[in-house]
């Protein structure tokens, strides 16, 4: 071991191996807007996976979070399935959010058979975006919507309580939704370290 | 080259042995009164165990035990062949059943749809072992030699006239459809083949046997025309299949509802149509039917798609006795559109289209389950809108604040918990049908940042009701 090598001769003779960050791709699901885009690692939801959005209760902005992509997703002639919401969605509140409410599917099942009907929807391939809330679900039931997520290439979202923030969970986005201030977290992202510094979510009227 | 024949040699076997599992188990069938069974038609691998049509079931019984038994019922095979003349329909507008056990039905205008004779040939032979039928296809210029041809030969074509007679001609005499006592004189007077008794002359032959034989042999070369009583497909689809024991799981109808699903298929294709709703029937011993209805969105016929559908509906009933029998019955038969597909899909790993998850996800969640939003043209939140097959865009209200969530029962808000943050917004209607409504909304917002919508009758001095979430 004597010998002194030039690190130039090592890179040259290509016996080195110099690792490089991948471009991040860019995301083709903005989410509308524009502060979220910009701390989001691929500037977008990420595709064919599922978004986990963690909230306290309801009326903090949940819906208009995702609206904007589920109207361009609707626009474009994409399927937007909901399965079994917790309450009834507005026709007029979504329609002037620019959802095409024709091509909004809403699906009644019980907690065990929406997990059931959210990965069979997901894995169809058929719909652009699939929303559950899933209240029991747990580590395995989450990795499946995950996997089925990748396998139909759907935007997945699950609205979850703010309590299972502290449970790992396979999702590749996890966004915690703050009512007072009014402020989005990013616990989680695939593809870049997740910005600590929370990001200020005015909800509008 | 213009009319086909198929000859189902074992056709009473074969609508036995397909409604088994294992088409390979030995099986005869029996006739006769009970106190002389006889056996009647056995399969390759009872044969196998020495069992001969003709013995009796005593010393069928002597030589093994280890073979299933079945009665052989002539309407069954009348069944089977009207079956399987609906599945040639498709084929051809002029399908026969002239002849037991065949079908015989004109090819030469299909062919430009078909493709070319060898492809068809193919393609009628994997259907058929498909559905478990053993057969003999045979083509020739006209339908009598298709028929006779088919005792002999198996995949034969016969292009013209000419070939015809050369191929009629090496036929021995007891196979060309003859009565027997004719084609015993025949052969008496030292005529073998067909071609020898040709060269004989015409007259000599009307003296000496009967015209009907002369009939016979000019149809078959063509001289003379058969008229063919032409078959016409029912309306309705009713097959039935006996289990041979009590059935207690869902496990074991599988089997006869892929059989029964896909004879719906194929009868479905023949006809052109799909089918919307039908029935399956559970039959139990000294109980009524137990009826499962499966009714679908849009008329379907695809078989693994009708399969599952059923399957979904069979799994979840239940019923207090053993089954003893299944039958699917279809009494509507709408008209099939195919599916308008893109050849440039967007999405071209789409494996199961929306249409078909949405059968999937009603046969399991029920029919009510899946279903749109559409908008009322109506000011009231609670009957602003309504659910639906179909949706329906709605005008759009710009500048008016409505919440994302719609309560179906509003709650009662404490009313220290609250702060009015926009209101009031007064809705004000529905005096012409009984529910008549006068409340006041206000935009509020709870201790914890959560802003809601909620109202409060106009007049009355109670709580703050909430009806919404603005999500």
């Amino acid at each position: 071991m004597g010998a002194v090598v030039a690190l130039d001769t090592l890179f040259n003779g290509g016996q080195v191996w110099k690792g490089r960050p991948a471009p991040p791709t860019v995301s083709p699901q903005p989410t509308g807007h524009a502060a979220l885009d910009a701390a989001l690692p691929t500037g977008g939801w990420p595709e064919a996976a599922l978004t986990e959005i963690l909230l306290a209760g309801q009326g903090v902005g949940e819906l208009q979070l995702v609206w904007p992509a589920l109207a361009r997703l609707s626009a474009a002639g994409e399927r937007i399935v909901l399965v079994a919401p917790p309450y009834v969605p507005y026709p007029q509140a979504w329609q002037n959010a620019g959802v095409d409410l024709r091509q909004l599917s809403i699906i009644q099942a019980s907690e065990r058979d929406a997990l059931w009907a959210a990965e069979q929807c997901l894995r169809s391939g058929s719909c652009g975006a699939v929303l559950c809330w899933p209240h029991k679900a747990d580590d395995r039931a989450l990795r499946r919507l995950q996997v089925a997520a990748e396998t139909g290439s759907t935007l997945a979202f699950a609205y979850r309580s703010i309590n299972e923030a502290i449970n790992p969970s396979p999702a590749a986005l996890r966004i915690a939704i703050d009512a007072r201030p009014a402020q989005l977290r990013v616990l989680k992202c695939r593809g870049g370290l997740a910005r600590s510094a929370p990001i200020a979510f005015p909800m509008g009227h | 080259m213009r009319w086909v024949c198929i000859l189902f040699p074992q056709l009473a076997l074969d609508a036995v042995l397909r409604q088994r599992a294992d088409p390979d188990e030995p099986l005869a069938l029996l006739t006769g009164p009970a106190q002389r069974r006889v056996l009647q038609a056995v399969n390759a691998s009872a044969r196998a165990l020495g069992l001969r049509p003709g013995q009796s079931m005593t010393a069928a019984q002597a030589l093994s035990k280890g073979f299933f038994t079945a009665e052989y019922d002539a309407a069954e095979i009348e069944h089977w062949q009207q079956f399987l003349a609906a599945w040639a329909y498709r084929f051809s507008s002029q399908v026969s059943v002239h002849y037991p056990r065949a079908v015989v039905f004109e090819i030469e205008s299909s062919l430009g749809l078909f493709g070319d004779w060898p492809q068809l040939e193919a393609r009628l032979r994997a259907e058929l072992g498909e559905l478990g039928f053993r057969h003999r296809i045979v083509a020739a210029p006209n339908p009598v030699a298709a028929r006779i041809l088919a005792n002999a030969y198996d995949g034969l074509v016969v292009p013209d006239d000419q070939a015809l007679q050369h191929h009629l001609g090496q036929l021995p005499v007891d196979r060309v459809g003859l009565e027997a006592s004719v084609a015993t004189a025949l052969s008496r007077m030292g005529l073998r083949t067909l071609s020898q008794v040709q060269a004989l002359p015409r007259q000599s032959l009307a003296r000496r046997f009967e015209s009907q034989v002369l009939k016979h042999l000019d149809a078959l070369f063509g001289t003379r025309r058969l008229a063919l009583a032409f078959y016409l497909p029912p309306d309705r689809f009713d097959v039935r299949i006996e289990l041979n024991f009590d059935v207690q799981s869902h496990q074991a109808l599988l089997f006869p509802l892929r059989r029964l699903t896909g004879d719906l298929s194929a009868f479905l294709c023949g006809r052109d149509s799909g089918v919307q709703r039908f029935d399956l029937h559970l039959e139990h011993a000294g109980l009524p039917d137990s009826v499962i209805k499966v009714g679908l969105l849009s008329a379907e016929r695809d078989p693994a798609m009708l399969f599952e559908l059923a399957r979904g509906r069979l799994e979840q009933v239940q019923v207090e006795a053993p089954v003893r029998g299944f039958r699917l019955r279809a009494e509507d038969l709408p008209a099939f559109v195919p599916q308008y597909q893109e050849l440039f899909d967007d999405r071209p790993q789409q494996s199961l289209p929306w249409e078909q998850l949405r059968e999937r996800l009603r046969a399991r969640l029920g029919d009510d389950a899946v279903h749109g939003l559409r908008f009322q043209a109506d000011h009231r939140p609670e009957c602003a809108w309504q659910a639906s097959a179909d949706s329906q865009r709605c005008a759009d209200m710009p500048g008016v604040q409505r919440p994302g969530w719609l309560l179906t029962e509003p709650q009662a808000v404490h009313e220290g918990s609250t702060r009015i943050l926009m209101g009031p917004e007064r809705i004000e209607s529905g005096w012409w049908d009984g529910d008549d409504v006068r409340r006041d909304y206000y935009l509020v917002e709870t201790r914890s940042g959560q802003q809601g919508w909620a109202y409060r009758a106009v007049g009355e001095d109670g709580p703050l009701w909430l009806q919404g979430w603005f999500a």
